[in-house]
C-alpha cells in the first residue's frame, strides 16, 4: 500500500545519495516538484535516468546532484539546448558528469524489460549507428530461431522512480491519462515509486482500461498541485511554453543559474512556496 | 506567384512528397510543419504519428514539443511511448519517417549527437531521440533541413541515424528493413539517391537557384543528375495554408513552431 505523504517526507525516506533515480514523463506530467525537492535536500551522486532530461535534469545537473546521466534526447523542446547539461558534458561544471546515451526506442524498451523482470531488451535499428561505439552497454544478441543479429540493451531498474499523475484516491490508487510516455513502465521497473498528483479524490471513476497504478504497486503518493509545471497536466493546466523560453537565459550562465536555484528552490520551503514566490515575481514585473 | 521565402519553398516541397493516406512518423520542427501542411493541402488523409504516443494526430497549430496536449486531443488514439516504438515503428507499419537533422552526409546518414570528438565535444547536440529507429525501420525516410557547408558535410563527426551507411548496398548488408532515405529537401533543392551508389545527387533545383549556389552550400563534391528539374514554385493555396498555420501557431504559443 502506498503511504500518503508530503513530498518532503517521501524524498527524505525513499531517495538516498547514490541511488539510481528515474523522473519520467514524456513532455507531459514531468515531475518538476520532485526535482526541486531533491535539490532542497541536497541529494548527491545520483544516477539520473530519463528519456528526455528536460528542465528537471538541467536543474539537478547544474545543482550538482548528478554523478551519471542515462538519456536519449537532451534538448530544451522548441527552444534549443539544455545549457547546464551541455556545460557539464563540455566543461565538467559543476563537476564531471558520466553520460550513458541511448535512443528513445532503446530506453523505452529497457523500461519495458525492467518492468517485465527481464535482464535485457532486444531491438533492431542500432545497425550502422555510432551509438554502440560510444556506449559499451549496447551489445548484440543472435536470435536462436532466425539467426538475426539484434541489439541487446540492459533493462532499466531504478532504485526510485518518480512520476506525476492527475489523480489519486485516498487509498493511493493513481489514475493518469493523455500522453503516457513510459510512466507506467518506469513505475513498475523501480524498487520504489513515488507519485505526485494534482488532486486526491474519493473515487477515481476510472474508465475501464484506463491507466491506473494500484496503490499496492506504489510506495508513496504526494499531493502537489501544479507539480508538473512548466510541463502540463492534461485536464488541469497547459504547457507553459514561455517558461521553457525563459529558462534559456537563466540556465545559460553559471552565476545566473546558481542565483536562481538559491533564491527560488533552496530559498523556499516547498513547491507551494516556490509557486508563490515565482507568482509574486511575475506580478511585480507586470506592474 | 513569386513572393515567397526559400524556407516556404522547402516546406512546400517537402509537404508534396507525402502521399495521401500514407502513414508518417513525424519528427518535431520542420518535419512536423511540412507533414501538417501536407495534411492541410494535398494529403488530407495522411496519418501523423508522433513518438510521444498520438496516432492520427490532427493539430490545428504546430506543436512546440513532441508531446503537446493538442496532439493527444486530436489523435485517433494515444498509446504508450514504448508501444509506438515496438508495435507501430519496429512492427513495420510506418510508410514514411520524416526527419530533421543537425548534419547530413552524402549517403543520407544523420548526426544529431556531437560536433567534434564524442568524449570531448565542441558542441553537444541533443542526441538521438527516436531517429535511429525511425531511420532504420520506416519503409522510407524523408529528410528536411536548410542547406549550408555546416549542415551538408563530407564526413560526419558522429553517425546517429543511418541512411545508406558507406553507400552502395551497405544498408542492406546491415540488415535494416526499410528502404532508407529517398529524398533530402532543402531550401535550395531536392536531392535523391543515385541508383547503385546511393549517393545523394541533386534532382531538382528550386526556382531561381543556381548550381553554383548548391555547390557553394555543400561540404562534399555534390553532383547533379543527368536531368535536373526545376521544383514547381509554391502555389497560392499552399502558401495560404502554410502562412495561416504559422499564424495560428504564433497566436497560440506566442512563438513560431520549433525549427529545431
Amino acid at each position: 500500500m502506498a503511504e500518503l505523504l508530503s513530498l518532503r517526507e517521501a524524498v527524505e525516506r525513499f531517495v538516498h545519495d547514490g541511488d539510481t533515480v528515474a523522473l519520467e514523463g514524456f513532455t507531459h506530467l514531468i515531475p518538476t516538484a520532485a526535482s526541486h525537492e531533491l535539490i532542497r535536500q541536497g541529494k548527491k551522486d545520483l544516477t539520473l535516468v530519463r528519456m528526455t532530461p528536460d528542465l528537471v535534469y538541467d536543474l539537478l545537473i547544474g545543482a550538482g546532484c548528478a554523478k551519471r546521466l542515462v538519456f536519449s534526447w537532451g534538448g530544451n523542446p522548441g527552444v534549443g539546448s539544455l545549457h547546464r547539461l551541455r556545460d557539464a558534458v563540455e566543461k565538467d561544471w559543476p563537476h564531471a558528469l558520466e553520460i550513458e546515451e541511448h535512443s528513445h526506442a532503446d530506453l523505452a524498451n529497457s523500461y519495458v524489460a525492467g518492468a517485465s523482470g527481464l535482464p535485457f531488451a532486444v531491438l533492431r535499428a542500432y545497425a550502422g549507428s555510432d551509438l554502440p561505439k560510444v556506449n559499451p552497454l549496447i551489445k548484440t544478441v543472435t536470435c536462436p530461431f532466425t539467426g538475426e543479429v539484434l541489439a541487446a540493451v540492459p533493462s532499466v531498474r531504478p532504485d526510485v522512480t518518480v512520476i506525476h499523475a492527475q489523480k489519486a484516491d485516498r487509498k493511493g490508487n493513481v489514475l493518469l491519462w493523455g500522453i503516457l510516455g513510459v510512466q507506467k513502465e518506469a513505475a513498475l521497473a523501480a524498487k520504489r515509486c513515488i507519485v505526485t498528483v494534482e488532486e486526491i479524490v474519493d473515487d477515481l471513476n476510472a474508465p475501464m482500461n484506463a491507466c491506473v497504478l494500484p496503490t499496492w504497486a506504489l510506495t508513496a503518493v504526494c499531493l502537489v498541485p501544479g507539480g508538473a509545471h512548466p510541463s502540463y497536466a492534461h485536464g488541469y493546466y497547459e504547457r507553459d511554453n514561455r517558461f521553457y523560453q525563459a529558462w534559456d537565459p537563466i540556465a545559460r550562465d553559471r552565476d545566473t543559474f546558481t542565483a536562481w536555484i538559491n533564491e527560488y528552490i533552496r530559498g523556499t520551503e516547498d513547491f507551494a512556496a516556490f509557486q508563490q514566490k515565482i507568482a509574486s515575481k511575475h506580478t511585480a514585473e507586470a506592474k | 506567384m513569386s513572393d515567397y521565402s526559400t524556407n516556404e519553398m522547402m516546406t512546400v516541397a517537402a509537404a508534396r512528397r507525402l502521399k495521401n493516406g500514407s502513414v508518417c512518423f513525424v519528427g518535431i520542427g520542420l518535419p512536423s510543419k511540412a507533414a501538417n501542411l501536407a495534411r492541410l493541402t494535398s494529403s488530407p488523409d495522411v496519418v501523423l504519428i508522433y513518438e510521444s504516443g498520438p496516432i492520427g494526430a490532427k493539430p490545428t497549430v504546430l506543436p512546440l514539443s513532441i508531446g503537446d496536449g493538442e496532439l493527444a486531443e486530436t489523435a485517433d488514439t494515444v498509446v504508450p511511448t514504448g508501444e509506438i516504438f515496438r508495435y507501430w515503428l519496429q512492427g513495420g507499419r510506418i510508410d514514411v519517417g520524416f526527419l530533421g537533422a543537425a548534419q547530413v552526409d552524402k549517403f543520407g546518414n544523420i548526426n544529431t549527437t556531437v560536433i567534434g570528438d564524442y568524449h570531448k565535444p565542441k558542441v553537444r547536440l541533443p542526441g538521438a531521440g527516436g531517429a535511429p529507429e525511425i531511420a532504420g525501420s520506416a519503409k522510407s525516410v524523408l529528410i528536411i533541413l536548410k542547406q549550408s557547408h555546416r549542415t551538408f558535410v563530407d564526413k560526419l563527426a558522429f553517425i546517429t541515424s543511418v541512411g545508406f551507411g558507406e553507400g552502395g548496398d551497405h544498408r542492406q548488408r546491415l540488415g535494416l528493413p526499410g528502404k532508407g532515405p529517398v529524398g533530402i529537401i532543402t531550401d535550395l533543392c531536392i536531392m535523391e539517391p543515385e541508383a547503385g551508389s546511393n549517393e545523394f545527387i541533386v534532382t531538382s533545383l528550386h526556382p531561381g537557384v543556381t548550381r553554383e549556389q548548391v555547390v557553394e552550400a555543400t561540404g562534399w563534391q555534390i553532383r547533379f543528375a543527368d536531368t535536373v528539374g526545376v521544383t514547381e514554385a509554391p502555389q497560392a493555396h499552399e502558401l495560404d495554408a502554410l502562412r495561416a498555420l504559422e499564424a495560428r501557431t504564433a497566436a497560440a504559443h506566442g512563438q513560431a513552431g520549433g525549427e529545431e
